[in-house]
Parts: C-alpha cells; structure tokens; sequence
C-alpha cells in the first residue's frame, strides 16, 4: 500500500498526512507541479491553505498540475482522501458534491469533535461499525458543508450532536463521491493516530483505505 | 542633512554630534535614516543593554546565547530547541490585527534565521479592563491576527496568557514566543564571513510599508496622533512566509548558505549590518537591484522599509545559481544584491553612484548606551481600580466572582481560534496542564509556558519579577519538566523616567537572582520601552518563557482531576497573602508598596519534588497556584478534569484560602503517594477527588458548587465575544 500526499506550497498538515499514512503502509509526498503520481495506491489532499487560499479556500490548488492528474486517477477509480482544506480542494474540483463556506461564527475554530460514522461500507470506513462514534480534531475557518438536494447516501460521517461548531447543513461532516473511490471531509483524522497526542480513531480511515486496497490486490 | 532632521528622526542633539564625530562630515539623507533606526532604542538597546548584561547567560544544555536571532539549547541525541519572545506592542495598538500578525511573522522568522523549524507559538496580551470598547476591540483583532498568521502558515499555537488591567488600556501589550527545532549541527548563525561572496535578496519585495517603524513608533511614547502611524505599521503575508520558511529550510538542508538573517525592524540596514559587525567584514549593497513593490522609492526608503518575509543570506559565487533555484521551486523572489566586501564599512550603491558610506562598528556598536537614573516613585504611580465586586461577600460567592472574573476566566474562547495540533507533536493541549508539552523526535518532550504577572511587578519590581520566573518555572514543574532556559520581553514604559528606570532595574535585579537561584540561563530576549500613554506607564511587564525537558512524554503532567478517590493536598512551602492578588483589585483595593519576602530555594525545592512525582507518574494532576489563590486552583482542577471534589480546610482564613504567592501546588494521586512527598516538601491533605460537586468545609461553614455552575462563572469570557 502506497499512499501520495499532495503538497502544495501552503499546505500546512502534509507532513502530517505522511506521518499518519505510514503507519499502515508506506507513504511519500507529491509535488504540485509534478503530474507524475509515482504509481501510488492512493491519494491524501493534505490540509492547510494551498497557495494562502487566495481568492476562495481551495480555489488555486485545483488548476495545479498534479491535481490534473489526480482528476484523472479518481476517475479511474483511484482512493482519494481530501482532508480540510483537501475536503475544500476536491469540492473545488467537482470530484465532491458541494461546497465550504465559512463557518457561520466567522471564526477559525480548533476542537476535538466527535464524529457519527453514517456509512460504513466505503472504502474509508470498511474497518468502522455503522453509526461508531469516532473523536477527531477538527480545526477550520470554512468548512460549513453546504450542498442543497445533496443525495443522502453520500454522506459518511455526521458530527455527532451537540459537536458541529461551523454550521454544516445536516451536521455533514464528510461525504464521499457517487462511485464512493473519493471522500473528503473537514475533521483531521491524521491528528488523531497516536494516544501521545490525542485519540487514535482517527487511524481507523487510514487502516480502512488499506484494508480496501490490499482486497483489491487479492482480488486481482 | 541637518540636526533638526534628526531629532524629528528620534535622535538627541548629542547623538547627531557623535554621527557627524564618528562619519567626520554631516551624514546624508540615507545614512542619517539608517543611524537613525540603528541608534533607535528598539535596535541599539541603548537604555537596557547594561542591565541585560548583569542576567546570567550560562548552562550546561546553552547552544545558542543572546546575540543570534534566537537562543538554544541542547535536548539530546544531536537535536537542539531555539526559542525567543519578542514584542510587536506598539503596532498592535495602532492596528491590532497586522501588529499581531506580523509579530508572530517576525519571531517565526528569528527562528527559521537559525536554521530551526518553527513548532509553536505561544503569546502573552495585555489589554485594558474588557469593559471598554477599545479593549474588546483590539483584543478580538490581536487574536485573530494571531491565528491567521499562525494557522495558515502551520505552526501550532500551544498556550500563552492574558491579562486585562486599566494600566493596558491606552498601550496594550502583545508578546509572541516562538519556538524551533533543529538538528544541532544544522543551526546556522548570521556572521557574514568571505570577502567576495555574495548577498542574496529573498523573498517578498520592497516597498514603503513600515518605514521608521523601529524608531517613530517603537521608541517613543504612544499619544494622539497614533492614527497617523498606521503606515508604519508593516502588513503581514502568512503564505509568503511559509514559502519563505520552506525555502530557507532547504537552503540549509542543501548547505547552500554561508549566514542567514532575516529582515525585522529597520529592514536591510539592520540584517546587513548586524551580519557584517559580527563577521568581521563590509558589505556593499546596490539598491537599484532591490525588487520593488511600488516605483520612486528612494534609496533611503529601500535601506530602511520593514516590509515583512524577507530574508538575506550570504553564499559563495560558485553557489548563486543553486540558491536562487532553490528560491524559485518555492516561487520566492531571489536576487543578489551585494557581497562582502574587506573594508568594515557599509557601502551602499544606487546603479553605479555611492549614495552612503557607513563604518560598520559606527552603525552597529557605537550607539550610546545610556545609564539609567533609578528613582523609586515618590508617590503611588497607579491609581486604585474600581471595585467590581461588592463587599462582604461569602467564599463560596468569591470564589464565583474570581473564576469569572477577566483574568482567571477561561481562555477557551481565545486560544479555539489557533491551530494547537499541527505538527503532531502536542502532547498537552491548552487548558490541559499548567505548560504546553510537546513531543520530540528523540521520543522525549519538551514544556513550554509564559509568565509574567504586571500588577505584582508593579507592586514590587524586584519580587515580582522573581515571581515571574518562580511561577513559569512551577508551571513547568507540574507538567514534569525541568527548566533549560529561559527567554524574557522587558515590557516598560518610558525609561528616562526615574521611576520606571527604576521599575526596570529592579525587575532585571530581580529576574537575574532568580535564575541564578534555579540555574536557568537566559538565552535571550527582547525589550520593548516607551510603552506609556497620555494616562501614565503600563504596569511593568517582564513576561518570561521557559522551555524545560520531560524525559517521557507518557508521564507528561496534567492540571486536571482524573481519579475518584484520590487525595487532594497543598504542597509547598505556600506563604499567601491578599496583597496585590485578584481578590484585591476586585475590590478596589490600592496596590501595596511591596510584596511579600520569599524563600525561592524552598520553592525551588518544592518544584523539584513535584517534578520528580510528576515524572515517576506517583501523580494524578499537579497544578500551580497561581491568580486567585488556592480555591480557584481547585476549582480549575475540577474543571479541567470533569470530576468534583470534597474540600475540609477547617478554620483557613481568606489569606489561605484566596491569597496568593510563590510556592503552592494543588496535586492529587494516590494516598501512599503523598505521604511519600511529605517526606520532601510540605504536604497538607484538603480533601478528596469525588464524582460529584465541589464541596467545601470552611470555618464552620459548608457549601457545594455543582460543576456546571463552575463552568458558568468560568465561561464568562465568552459573553464578552457573544
């Protein structure tokens, strides 16, 4: 299992994204002006505020290069994971339904949240029960998830009750695309993957994406 | 040029005399501007720099003393932590978001200078009473330019304080610590060496943003026409800097650079000459290759600009076209500017023309340095604050009216707006023990906290700023960590007055005996005077941060409860009184001529104890008493840890139960494991962790608080953000 993680001049949580993903396999990061994915199983969208998120968060980094190319390899099925600002950067690409405003306080906020895992049959949460509470920080200025007429089965996971802090349409906190090979959201499940520094829930996406693409390659 | 000039510059007649003594000629326009920022208090230290050097700068774990960009110190196996706080105080109260923003910009950039990746920030704000609207104001934008600058360019803010007293009002104070890791062999300092190399330019361009910043608005007292300096204020680009960080990092990483600095106040003049001075040699530098941000600057403008995330190195002919390929992949601007040169002099060029000729040791090291004339005040300097709360009131509403009083309040709604995760390495989350823990690649940890409690220095600047040290140092004590060194911002007012030069002799008198007594170096630090407005000096503010070692991250202390049925206990050799404390000032009581004496070795001792039983894990919760006094220190654990507790403090007066001072610790653990730190330090068993609420028993009188009504008067913070 390899995994890329984009990083973008601006991305702040790549080295993050990499430190997480090698914990369930091996991990390395792509340049954004590199089309070349070097044959990587799959994808992290790191987050941060790629190219400062100038003109609209996420707005840039979708005309990059090496995000041609991940167009590309999401259609063809390929695993993408967009985190924060990688939930905002696919949204941006039409890879993800919707879009992320900003948080109805207008401030950037930083909270351990609980999130509800709604759908458990994807290639992100396969290691997950349904309905399993997961604690992940989430940490944000834009992420009020708005997506009017937004397919129900798309959504993934929910902010549990009490814990959505930007006011998301339906407490959505991550949705996942209609073939269910891309899912984005805006908690960081790569800053919860190791008890020193706070909950391991987090690792559950990781080891979920591996799980997904090692019965991949068995099935090959 | 003439002396009128000068003066209306910041420079005194004298000063102007000593240029024209040392140049042998009147100055021009372009070398009076860059005297006039290096002679500025801000750049040339000239009122502090001989009682800086009374502090003691020496330890066993020291890498880097003052004098670099940031200090450092070693925290094994090859890998070395840089820290340094630095004030962006007068900016910040004349536009609150960029002078937030762009001082967390400049201490980040001290510390990449180094050749350390930045891993934290930490602030310490200062700020009128929250009753007015000036103070809700600048405090709401100084956050938020706090957390945009540090949020967007990814280094995780992990803990600081703030205070709200009148004194503030007119001049708030906003003091960003940053802190940086490297491989020691990887620091780099910022002496230009090889006559013949070459000057590089990088990062953001140039333009008439911040001229004068470190003389007409950092040196001088803030008044009236403040609105009228808003263009001195520099405006900050995170995105800029964090490529700019990046790029740095990889210059290093391929050992491309000779020296590296970066561009703070007074811009090119001082990184240039500061380089040059310490190397021994002369740089000549031709503006017209400077990029510009916007046409017809002049060349003074171009030596003196502030403008924000820019960076000089020096490197070897043969290695200019590696470097500016560096600088392009990140997408920053590079340019050679100049190079070194074998006569000690600045030599500035605009095209081919000399338009300044400066011997370096005259820009650099012969600014005045002045003494100071200490006066103890004749009269009181601060008037009493209003009370705001009524007389007469029972302990268990004091206590109430404390935690949700503005300074003890919860910071909650301040620090959720910074990033506190990125990086990975953050341990202890604020509100989650008394320092901030931060994991480190040798598998051990480092905890950083900041101190620095005005209204105390105010009542006794000697006392209080030991105090300052002694409470950092606890602070760090309880989350497990010894110190290493400390780094200090001397926040004064106007030091050509004998009462606050004598504020500030006394206060580094003061700092210096306490380091000495814990043995912690200073690495470093930073002085920000003339903070005065018409109303009078701002308390005296010496804020300290520490960075201390935890052997193992998995014993990292915690502030809050976690265990029913532990015992709860009092520990050291804890001497409270009301003078100077919250309770005082919340009833509108004058501050006291004089604090307390204190035995710092028996505080030390007791530090030492709780770290040892922090470190072996005996512990359950270990947390300073600190503003408030002991009840507000319980109650913080209540809180803090989710759980109540049952207090017995059978006839405690108000001195014990709300006073305060150095040297007490509410911890909690174990029954054997107290009577065990009773055998090393004061030990007084006040009751027990129970799932409930917190109960009292005091002087015959019992009372409970139930949690959420703890966290209500805790939350008042908020209110004010609503």
């Amino acid at each position: 299992m390899k995994f890329g993680v984009l990083q973008f001049p601006g991305s702040c949580d790549d080295r993050d994204a990499v430190e997480a993903c090698a914990r369930v396999g091996d991990a390395v990061l792509l340049w954004h002006a590199d089309r070349d994915l070097h044959g990587v199983d799959a994808v992290v969208v790191p987050g941060g505020f790629s190219y400062g998120d100038y003109l609209r968060a996420g707005a840039i980094a979708r005309f990059s290069p090496v995000m041609e190319s991940v167009i590309e390899f999401a259609n063809d099925g390929g695993l993408v994971l967009g985190i924060c600002n990688g939930f905002q950067v696919l949204t941006e690409a039409g890879l993800l339904p919707g879009a992320l405003l900003p948080n109805t306080g207008r401030r950037f906020v930083c909270r351990q949240v609980d999130l509800e895992v709604v759908d458990a049959d994807t290639p992100f949460t396969n290691l997950c029960a349904p309905g399993e509470r997961l604690s992940i920080p989430a940490k944000h200025q834009t992420g009020r998830y708005h997506a009017p007429g937004l397919d129900p089965a798309l959504v993934v996971v929910r902010y549990a009750a009490g814990h959505c802090f930007n006011g998301s349409q339906d407490d959505i906190a991550g949705v996942r695309n209609a073939r269910g090979n891309v899912f984005g959201l805006m908690p960081h499940p790569e800053h919860a993957v190791d008890p020193l520094t706070g909950s391991v829930d987090g690792l559950r996406i990781f080891e979920s994406m591996a799980a997904h693409v090692g019965a991949a390659h068995v099935a090959v | 040029m003439s002396l009128s000039e000068a003066v209306a510059l910041g420079l005194t007649e004298a000063e102007y005399g000593l240029i024209v003594e040392r140049l042998g000629r009147e100055p021009n326009q372009v070398e009076l501007a860059m005297f006039s920022l290096m002679w500025s208090e801000h750049c040339a230290y000239k009122h502090s720099k001989k009682l800086l050097r009374t502090l003691p700068t020496e330890g066993p774990r020291l890498v880097l003393g003052p004098g670099e960009n940031a200090g450092a110190v070693d925290v094994g196996d090859g890998w070395a932590v840089a820290f340094k706080v630095e004030s962006h105080n007068h900016p910040s109260a004349v536009e609150p978001f960029q002078g937030a923003a762009t001082g967390v910009g400049g201490i980040l950039r001290d510390v990449f200078a180094i050749g350390a990746r930045p891993i934290a920030v930490l602030d310490s704000l200062r700020f009128g009473e929250p009753t007015s609207d000036r103070s809700r104001y600048l405090l709401d934008h100084a956050v938020a330019g706090i957390g945009h600058y540090g949020n967007s360019i990814g280094v995780a803010n992990v803990g600081g304080e703030v205070y709200f007293e009148g004194p503030y009002e007119q001049n708030c104070l906003v003091n960003a610590l940053c802190v940086g890791l490297a491989r020691r062999e990887r620091l780099i300092r910022s002496a230009a060496a090889g006559v013949g190399n070459r000057l590089v330019l990088f990062g953001a361009s140039t333009g008439r943003d911040g001229i004068g910043g470190a003389s007409v608005l950092a040196s001088a007292e803030l008044g009236d026409a403040d609105a009228d300096k808003r263009p001195t204020v520099q405006i900050g680009d995170p995105f800029e800097e964090k490529k700019l960080l990046e790029c740095s990092l990889e210059l290093l990483d391929r050992g491309l650079l000779v020296a590296l600095q970066d561009l703070g106040a007074a811009g090119l003049t001082s990184s240039s000459s500061e380089m040059a001075s310490k190397g021994g040699v002369g740089v000549e530098i031709d503006v017209r290759r400077v990029p510009l941000r916007e046409p017809g600057m002049e060349p003074f403008e171009i030596m003196v600009s502030e403008s924000q995330e820019r960076m000089l190195c020096v490197c070897e002919p043969d290695k200019v076209d590696a470097v500016l390929e560096v600088c392009a992949r990140w997408d920053v601007g590079g340019t050679v500017i100049g190079e070194i040169i074998a006569e000690r002099e600045m030599r500035i060029l605009d095209g081919g023309e000399v338009v300044g000729r400066i011997p370096v040791e005259a820009l650099v090291d012969d600014c005045p340095l002045y003494d100071l004339e200490p006066a103890p005040p004749a009269q009181p300097l601060y008037p009493a604050p209003p009370a705001t709360i009524e007389p007469g009131l029972g302990v268990r509403e004091t206590l109430l009216a404390l935690l949700a009083s503005p300074n003890l309040s919860s910071r909650r709604p301040l620090f959720e707006q910074y990033d506190c995760l990125v990086g990975s390495r953050t341990v202890r989350r604020p509100e989650q023990a008394d320092a901030a823990v931060l994991v480190m690649p040798t598998g051990g940890a480092i905890a950083v906290a900041i101190d620095g409690n005005g209204r105390r220095v105010a009542a006794d600047p000697y006392r209080g700023a030991v105090e300052a040290v002694l409470e950092c140092a606890s602070n760090l004590a309880c989350a497990g960590a010894e110190p290493l060194g400390l780094t200090n911002c001397l926040n004064f007012g106007n030091p050509e007055k004998p009462h606050i030069a004598w504020q500030l002799t006394e206060a580094v008198r003061g700092l210096g005996d306490a380091c000495r007594a814990l043995d912690v170096p200073v690495v470093g630090g930073n002085v920000s005077l003339y903070n005065e407005g018409g109303e009078g000096p701002i308390y005296p503010t010496p804020v300290v941060g520490m960075v201390g070692e935890v052997p193992d991250p998995l014993h990292a202390g915690r502030s809050g409860f976690a265990r029913e049925g532990d015992a709860i206990a009092l520990v050291g050799p804890f001497r409270p009184s009301l003078a100077a404390s919250e309770l005082a000032k919340l009833r509108g009581e004058p501050l006291p001529d004089g604090l307390p004496e204190v035995d710092v070795a028996a505080v030390r001792a007791a530090q030492e104890a709780v770290r040892d039983f922090v470190r072996a894990g005996r512990l359950t919760s270990a947390h300073d008493v600190a503003e408030g006094g002991l009840l507000v220190a319980v109650a913080e654990s209540c809180l803090a840890g989710g759980l109540g507790a049952t207090l017995g403090l059978g006839d405690a007066d108000e001195a014990l139960l709300f006073g305060e001072g150095p040297g007490g610790f509410v911890v909690s653990g174990p029954d054997a494991a107290l009577r065990e730190l009773g055998e090393r330090v004061e030990v007084r068993i006040i009751g027990r962790v129970d799932p409930g609420d917190l109960d009292v028993t005091v002087g015959g009188e019992a009372f409970e608080i139930t949690l959420d009504a703890l966290r209500h008067a805790h939350g008042a913070l908020a209110e004010l953000f609503a």
